[in-house]
């Protein structure tokens, strides 16, 4: 099973590197499309990654080594999530497992290290991005914790292969009630937690507004690639999570040239339908005042709360 | 009916009861409010009409169809039309804000589970496992009555406090007979309606509805 595994990591991680740029680049497409633009074009992202890569990172007087160690953590817990979400597949190692609480300390992982390059400057923009950032990642978590405890509970196991294994079994159980609360609560928490519309607004650079943007204001070349590729990447896996959870279909339960290829497809089809609904989506939203994002979040923990207590009484009865 | 469909069904009715009363709770406009309260009554109505086919209860079947009429349609409706006469739009100055409140009900919701598990153990079964979702309804019934100051938000928490009452009561002992149901709606439909008049007229008086404003007595 491990050899299994390692290749189904390989190519997790390597198709959401691929896609992920591709993903962004869709939506940015699909919402200029909407709002009367021509757009960029879906592979714009990649140009600006190439581009990027080819510069050398400057770095302001006076950072630390946080600048040039912070892409490197971030890169790498997005990569572990890629391999932690079951996206194309849900074969896993024995040793490391797949669990919920795992995934959500490794993206913790990475929300930090972008927060400390936002800090480590000492710009007052950076770590006003930062202090946001910190209080809307602490207000996601616990929803993204419960909203998937919720959905484990009919399993009996907090691994997230084997929830979506048991959706792939029983598909009627998507349309539960409590799989339905739980899976908004987590939609309204990924949608927080990769800076996209109501909370952040990816595509701005008014500093009284903007969170992501504004930690990585002071990166430049290859760091500032890798910045932007792990965040990407964050959003694909995460808008995956979603899509595995929501859409069961094709994921593969064993590791053959097929299965795996199907996976791939069926990940790619679910990426662009829930990349291009959101998309669609924030085209009529206007971003939320700043202190009226925790009242979002709090009412998305509290519907996945009442997932949890909900699942209590359907087990119960 | 089969067993395993109306333990679905129950399910999804007390879920929609939880979810439109927690929308109530985080929606300050008072449009939304009347919209979330005629879907909660139609809820209640589906929950009763789903016990009332699984037991084959002909008259509950009548009572549920009397609350759709009520809940679903006559209620919001006058609530509706006091609120166009209040001319009010939202909720502007709640005791409390949306964020606490929110969190507040968590701690609700919990309560309730806590307080009806011995009604759980007594007689384990698909209705009396939603009784606590009725429980939780009286319990964000009382929520919005103390933190609201407005007089048409203030309904809608009595109103909610009664679906709660009305869906433990349908929940543990399937109906009270049909008179003493037609009592209570009667009830409180009158309350609503006095209480819609007095708005109105508090509205007329004083150029608004919020009650917080009626501290002194004046000529």
């Amino acid at each position: 099973m491990k050899t299994g595994a390692a290749f189904l990591a390989i190519v997790q991680v390597t198709a959401m590197v691929i896609l992920s740029p591709l993903l962004v680049g869709l939506m940015r497409q699909v919402r200029a499309r909407m709002e009367g633009r021509v757009g960029a074009g879906v592979l714009q992202p990649w140009r600006d990654l190439r581009k990027l890569f080819a510069k050398e990172s400057l770095q302001a007087e006076g950072t630390s080594w946080v600048m040039s160690v912070g892409p490197v953590v971030l890169i790498t817990s997005s990569a572990l999530v890629c391999v932690l979400v079951p996206l194309v597949g849900t074969v896993t190692f024995p040793l490391v497992p797949d669990d919920l609480f795992v995934m959500v300390s490794v993206l913790l992982l990475g929300t930090v290290a972008l927060a400390l390059i936002g800090l480590d400057s000492g710009s007052a923009f950076g770590g006003m991005g930062s202090s946001r950032h910190m209080t809307i990642a602490a207000l996601v978590e616990p929803t993204v914790l419960v909203s998937v405890y919720a959905l484990s509970i009919p399993v009996g196991s907090s691994s997230l292969s084997l929830i979506v294994d048991a959706r792939l079994v029983d598909p009627a159980s998507v349309a539960s009630p409590v799989s339905l609360l739980a899976l908004v609560a987590l939609f309204i928490a990924v949608v927080a937690e990769t800076g996209r519309m109501p909370v952040d607004n990816p595509s701005t650079h008014l500093e009284l507004t903007m969170i992501h943007e504004v930690m990585v204001l002071e990166s430049s070349g290859r760091d500032l690639a890798w910045l932007e590729l792990g965040s990407w990447m964050r959003l694909g896996a995460l808008l995956g999570l979603v899509g595995s959870l929501l859409l069961p279909w094709g994921i593969a339960g064993d590791v053959t040239p097929l299965a795996i290829l199907l996976g791939v497809l069926m990940l790619i089809v679910k990426l662009v339908v829930l990349g291009s609904a959101l998309a669609a989506g924030e085209v009529f939203l206007a971003k939320l005042r700043l202190f009226r994002v925790p009242e979002l979040l709090a009412g998305s923990f509290v519907l996945a709360f009442l997932a949890v207590t909900a699942s209590y009484l359907v087990v119960q009865g | 009916m089969s067993a395993s469909l109306f333990d679905q069904l129950i399910g999804l009715s007390a879920g929609v009861l939880l979810l439109t009363s927690v929308l109530l709770v985080w929606k300050r406009s008072l449009v939304a409010a009347v919209r979330l309260l005629a879907l909660q009554g139609a809820a209640l109505a589906a929950m009763v009409a789903f016990i009332g086919v699984f037991e084959r209860d002909l008259p509950l079947l009548a009572v549920a169809g009397l609350v759709l009429l009520l809940k679903g349609f006559v209620l919001p409706f006058v609530l509706d039309r006091s609120r166009i006469q209040t001319g009010a739009v939202r909720e502007e100055t709640p005791l409390m804000n949306t964020t606490s409140s929110l969190l507040v009900l968590s701690l609700l919701t919990m309560l309730a589970y806590l307080v009806s598990q011995p009604l759980l153990t007594l007689a384990p079964g698909p209705t009396t496992a939603a009784v606590p979702v009725g429980i939780s309804l009286v319990l964000y019934g009382f929520l919005i009555l103390t933190t609201r100051r407005h007089a048409i938000s203030q309904l809608v928490g009595f109103l909610v406090l009664d679906n709660g009452i009305a869906t433990v009561a349908f929940l543990t002992s399937g109906g009270v007979p049909f008179v003493v149901e037609l009592g209570a709606s009667l009830d409180v439909l009158l309350v609503v309606l006095i209480l819609r008049v007095l708005g109105g007229r508090i509205a007329a008086e004083y150029g608004g509805a919020d009650l917080d404003e009626l501290t002194e007595l004046r000529d």
